[in-house]
C-alpha cells in the first residue's frame, strides 16, 4: 500500500468550484443535481490558503469555475492570489450576469485564459438551451473583449440533441470571434445530463456527422483555431480516460471545501470525501479514503484487472460505472469489453430515439460546463 | 493551411502561454491553455530565446554559437519546434501568414 500511495505523482490540476449560482439553467449541467447553498460557501481567505496549498503540491493549472465563478465578489482577490503565487488561471465562465464588468479587472489581476461556454452557434436555439433571453448576446459582447485584452480565448460547446447541427456553425463563430481554441464536448451523462439523458441523446448518424466536420474543419483551420473533441461515451468501443486517472492528476474543490477526485464522485455512495476545514490539501491528496477508493490499477475487477490497457485508460469512469452497472468499481461499460457494453448501446438507442423533450432545467441557479472529464493536459 | 514559419520569423509567446519553474518536479513547463508541456534542456534554451525581437535566425545562431553547431541544423529544428507550437496557436509570430487576419 505505501508503495502504492510513494508512486502517487502529485496533481497538476485542480477545479475550484467558487459557487454553485449561475444565471444559467443548462439541462446538461454536470454540477451534482444536490447544489450547494451560498451561506455554505468558503470565505476569500480559505480559498486563498487552499490555493497557496495547492501551488506547494505541485498543481500548475487552476479552474475557476462554478456555477458562474464571476458571482463571487472576491473572484478578482482570488485571481491575484494565484498570480502570486504562480498558478495558471483559467476561467470558466457563462459570459453573462457580472462576468462582462469584471473582465477588466480580472486581467489586471493577473488571468491567464477564458474559458467561455456557448450553447449553439445561433442566439435562438442557444438562448432556449441556456433558459435565459439574450445570453447569447451577452457571450458575443463578453468574447470580443476578451480577445481585446489579448487573453486567450477558447469557446466550450456541450454537444447534445439540440444543437448537434449547430456544429459547422459553432465552428464558424469561433474563427469569427477569434478564439484560438473550441472544444466540441458531447455531453457526459452526470449530475443534470443523467437526468435528461433521454432527452439529449443524439442519434448515432448525427454524431457521427458532426465528427465529420470537426475533422475536416480542423484541416482547413489549422494554425488559426485548434479545436478538441470530447467524443460520446454512449457511442464508443473504449472508455475516456478517467481524467487522468482517479486521484493521479486532478482534484476538485467544492464550493463548500469538499475535496473530490472529480466533479461527478459524490454520486458514488459510501465514498468520504475530507473537507479543507479539516485537513490540509496535501493530506487529502495522499490519505483521504474517496482518493484512494480507486488510485491505481489494485481495485479493478476483470476484464480491466489483467487489461493492457489498463493504464491507459484507469478502466474508464467510476460514476458511470456505478450509475449504469450498480457497482462503481466494475469495468466502465462503454468498453466493449464490459459484460455491461450491450447495455450501453441499447440505452444509445433508445434515449436518441424517444420523442422526450420534457427536460428538467437545473435549479436554483447555476450552470456548468466543466472541463470535459478525461481532458487534457 | 499550415503555418509557416522561415529563418525570417519574429516569435514571441503570447498572453496566456508562460514558461514555469516547476520547483515540485525539478522541471521546466510551458503553461497554456489546458496544456502544460514538459520541456527538455533544448526546448527550455529556445523558449528562453523567443522574446518577441529576437528571429528565428538570430535565436539559432545564439545556439549554435553556445553549442558549437551547424547554424543551419539548428535553425531547421527551430523551425520545426516552433512550427508545431504555432500550429496548436501557442507561439505567435510576425510575419505569419494565416494569423494576419483581415
Ligand atoms: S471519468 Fe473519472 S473524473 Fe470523470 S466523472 Fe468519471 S470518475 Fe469522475
Ligand atoms: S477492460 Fe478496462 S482497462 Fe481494459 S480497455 Fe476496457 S475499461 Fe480499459
Amino acid at each position: 500500500m505505501s508503495d502504492v500511495l510513494n508512486a502517487v505523482p502529485a496533481p497538476i490540476g485542480l477545479l475550484a468550484e467558487l459557487t454553485h449560482r449561475c444565471p444559467l439553467r443548462c439541462p446538461y449541467c454536470s454540477n451534482p443535481v444536490e447544489l450547494e447553498r451560498r451561506s455554505a460557501e468558503l470565505d476569500t481567505a480559505t480559498w486563498c490558503r487552499i490555493l497557496s496549498e495547492a501551488a506547494a503540491l505541485g498543481v500548475l493549472h487552476v479552474h475557476l469555475s462554478g456555477g458562474e465563478p464571476t458571482a463571487r465578489s472576491d473572484i478578482e482577490a482570488i485571481t491575484a492570489h494565484c498570480a502570486m503565487v504562480g498558478l495558471y488561471t483559467n476561467l470558466i465562465t457563462s459570459g453573462v450576469g457580472p462576468a462582462l464588468t469584471k473582465l477588466g479587472g480580472l486581467a489586471a489581476a493577473g488571468l491567464d485564459h477564458v474559458q467561455l461556454s456557448v450553447q449553439a452557434g445561433d442566439a435562438s436555439t442557444a438562448d432556449s438551451i441556456a433558459q435565459l433571453k439574450g445570453a447569447h448576446e451577452q457571450k458575443l459582447v463578453f468574447a470580443r473583449r476578451v480577445v481585446e485584452l489579448d487573453l486567450p480565448l477558447t469557446l466550450n460547446a456541450v454537444i447534445h440533441r439540440g444543437n448537434i447541427g449547430s456544429v459547422s456553425d459553432l465552428i464558424a463563430l469561433a474563427v469569427d470571434l477569434g478564439a484560438k481554441r473550441l472544444e466540441i464536448a458531447h455531453t457526459q451523462y452526470y449530475g443534470w445530463a443523467y437526468v435528461n439523458r433521454a432527452a439529449l441523446m443524439p442519434t448515432r448518424t448525427e454524431v457521427d456527422r458532426s465528427i465529420a466536420v470537426v475533422e475536416e474543419a480542423r484541416e482547413q483551420l489549422q494554425g488559426r483555431l485548434v479545436i478538441d473533441l470530447v467524443v460520446p461515451d454512449y457511442y464508443a468501443s473504449y472508455p475516456k480516460a478517467c481524467a487522468g486517472g482517479w486521484g493521479r492528476r486532478l482534484m476538485n474543490v467544492s464550493p463548500s471545501g469538499k475535496v473530490l477526485p472529480c466533479h461527478a464522485a459524490e454520486t458514488i455512495p459510501n465514498l468520504t470525501f475530507w473537507n479543507v476545514h479539516d485537513h490540509s490539501l496535501a493530506e487529502i491528496w495522499a490519505e483521504s479514503p474517496a482518493f484512494q477508493a480507486f488510485r491505481g490499477t489494485e481495485w479493478m475487477q476483470e476484464p480491466c484487472r489483467s487489461c493492457e490497457r489498463r493504464e491507459r485508460d484507469w478502466g474508464g469512469c467510476r460514476c458511470q460505472a456505478l450509475a449504469l452497472t450498480g457497482d462503481a468499481a466494475s469495468t466502465d461499460p462503454a468498453c466493449h469489453l464490459s459484460p455491461h457494453h450491450a447495455l450501453i448501446r441499447n440505452l444509445a438507442r433508445t434515449d436518441s430515439a424517444s420523442s422526450s423533450s420534457t427536460t428538467v432545467y437545473r435549479g436554483f441557479g447555476a450552470l456548468t460546463e466543466h472541463v470535459p472529464a478525461g481532458e487534457p493536459v | 493551411m499550415m503555418t509557416a514559419l522561415s529563418a525570417g520569423s519574429v516569435p514571441h509567446l503570447p498572453r496566456g502561454v508562460r514558461l514555469h519553474h516547476d520547483r515540485i518536479r525539478n522541471t521546466h513547463v510551458l503553461l497554456a491553455p489546458e496544456r502544460a508541456f514538459d520541456l527538455d534542456d533544448i526546448a527550455l534554451e529556445v523558449l528562453r530565446l523567443v522574446d518577441g525581437q529576437r528571429s528565428i535566425r538570430e535565436i539559432a545562431g545564439a545556439l549554435a554559437a553556445r553549442y558549437d553547431a551547424e547554424q543551419d541544423v539548428i535553425e531547421a529544428d527551430v523551425i520545426d519546434m516552433l512550427n508545431g507550437l504555432a500550429n496548436r496557436r501557442i507561439v505567435g509570430a510576425t510575419p505569419l501568414e494565416p494569423d494576419r487576419k483581415p
